[in-house]
């Protein structure tokens, strides 16, 4: 597939004009992205810090998921996943998400769980 | 000779071999072989630095009050910036690689050199903002006291602000014997480095300064750090005080709990070797294209395999990036 690119990005709301010309866009997009983190992260606005979803503030969601975004267009883009044949995406992209949340989600209860015992189970911790 | 060939019949047909499912060459499946199993690798960090956050997650360091500083500006607290910088850097080289992948399929040699050559640069500016960030945070801020149960102590004004143990430890004249194996313990040593002050200095100064408060590690349920009163301040230094940590390794850390630091070096520290080793084989790969290499091969294939490993690192960072600095 090395000479023919698929110019859409957004699902066909923004078709660039060349390659060249859509890497500039992923990297403008990208970059308006991690501006929007690192404002978020040096203003921390009250309600997002306040609200929690889910046991986590509503901030770093939003954190992890244009961490997500950022790691899509990463992988598609620059990648070349997005002009891959699908079998091979999927080989790559299935495989990785299934077993890191797999990982993610186990190792987080457990770390959730010790925390619990050390503050209820009268394990002296702070002498 | 001609009995030797085997002929199955099947020629052209979807089992008679030739079929490219995948339609992707064998270096750039290894490649992508490789950043799988790469991936699962680090995910397996991130995944163990989040057990251990949430294990102790009343009394995690606050990356804010830990990475504030950027170069050149002595004394200026700005969290993130320099990170925010990094990044940038790291997306951009990414950039100037894809860019390369681009003018590679279409043999245009020149502009492949150049944004190699930009990429490789990138990628220098990082690993030495990295080394930057690292030798930062070993050297430390402001010191703090660790307890007798491995806890840490910072100190701050009635104001609410840092105060440095250097600037209220008070000098006391004391006798310290080196320790060495003929006279003592020989299987024991000497601490390699010493901080500047002792643990009694930094006691009385902070004993005899009454606007002197103290912070510990854990967490109110704001997410701020618990400041004590000056009553408890001064009960706590002085019957769980033990030490003075200034900085940050692998078994004491003066910004809070030591896990962090451990987790902060091992997995930017692999990351950074990622980095740094994607910047040897971009070089090696530039000079290929410089003496006309993948010119003679008439494809440019190997510019993108390097490419996928070098967006592959710029993916990794993105994820340390949140979970180090962000979350």
């Amino acid at each position: 597939m090395a000479h023919e690119h698929k110019l859409e990005i957004f699902r066909g709301l923004l078709k660039f004009k060349s390659n060249v010309t859509k890497i500039w866009g992923v990297f403008v997009f990208l970059s308006i992205v991690t501006i929007i983190e690192v404002y978020l992260g040096i203003v921390k606005p009250e309600f997002l810090t306040e609200t929690r979803f889910l046991a986590m503030k509503l901030l770093n969601w939003i954190f992890i998921i244009l961490t997500l975004v950022k790691a899509y267009y990463i992988t598609w883009d620059f990648m070349h996943q997005r002009d891959e044949t699908k079998a091979l995406r999927r080989a790559v992209v299935w495989t990785a998400v299934f077993l890191i949340c797999y990982l993610i989600l186990i190792l987080l209860i457990e770390g959730d769980y010790i925390y619990e015992v050390y503050k209820q189970n009268y394990v002296k911790f702070d002498f | 000779m001609d009995a030797t060939v085997a002929k199955t019949g099947t020629e052209g047909k979807t089992w008679g071999g030739g079929n490219r499912p995948l339609n992707a060459s064998y270096g750039k499946m290894m490649m992508w072989f490789f950043i799988v199993s790469d991936a699962l690798t680090f995910s397996g960090f991130i995944a163990s630095y989040g057990f251990s956050r949430f294990k102790f997650i009343d009394a995690w360091p606050i990356a804010d009050e830990v990475f504030t500083h950027v170069p050149f500006l002595h004394g200026v607290p700005a969290p993130m910036y320099y990170v925010a910088f990094m990044t940038f850097i790291l997306i951009f080289s990414s950039v100037t690689m894809v860019l390369a992948v681009d003018a590679g399929h279409r043999m245009q040699k020149k502009k492949v050199i150049w944004y190699m050559f930009a990429t490789i640069i990138g990628g220098a500016i990082f690993v030495g903002s990295q080394a930057w960030e690292w030798a930062t945070f070993i050297k430390g801020d402001y010191g703090a006291v660790e307890t007798k149960g491995g806890k840490i102590l910072q100190f701050l004004d009635t104001e609410g602000d840092r105060v440095a143990i250097g600037d209220f430890a008070v000098e006391l004249p004391t006798e310290r014997a080196t320790h060495e194996r003929k006279n003592g313990i020989w299987y024991q040593t000497e601490p390699e480095t010493l901080t500047s002050f002792s643990f009694e200095e930094v006691k009385a100064g902070f004993l005899a300064n009454d606007n002197l408060l103290v912070r510990t590690q854990y967490l109110d349920e704001n997410g701020e750090p618990t400041v004590l009163s000056r009553e408890e301040s001064v009960n706590k230094i002085v019957n769980d005080g033990k030490l003075v940590v200034e900085g940050a390794n692998l078994i004491r850390n003066e910004y809070g709990h030591p896990l962090f630091a451990d987790f902060f070096f091992f997995i930017t520290g692999f990351h950074g070797f990622h980095v740094f080793s994607g910047v040897v084989i971009n070089i090696i790969i530039f000079f290929n294209v410089i003496i006309g290499t993948y010119e003679r091969r008439k494809s440019y294939e190997m510019v993108e395999k390097v490419g996928l490993y070098w967006h592959f690192v710029d993916l990794v960072w993105v994820f340390v990036f949140t979970f180090f600095y962000l979350v």
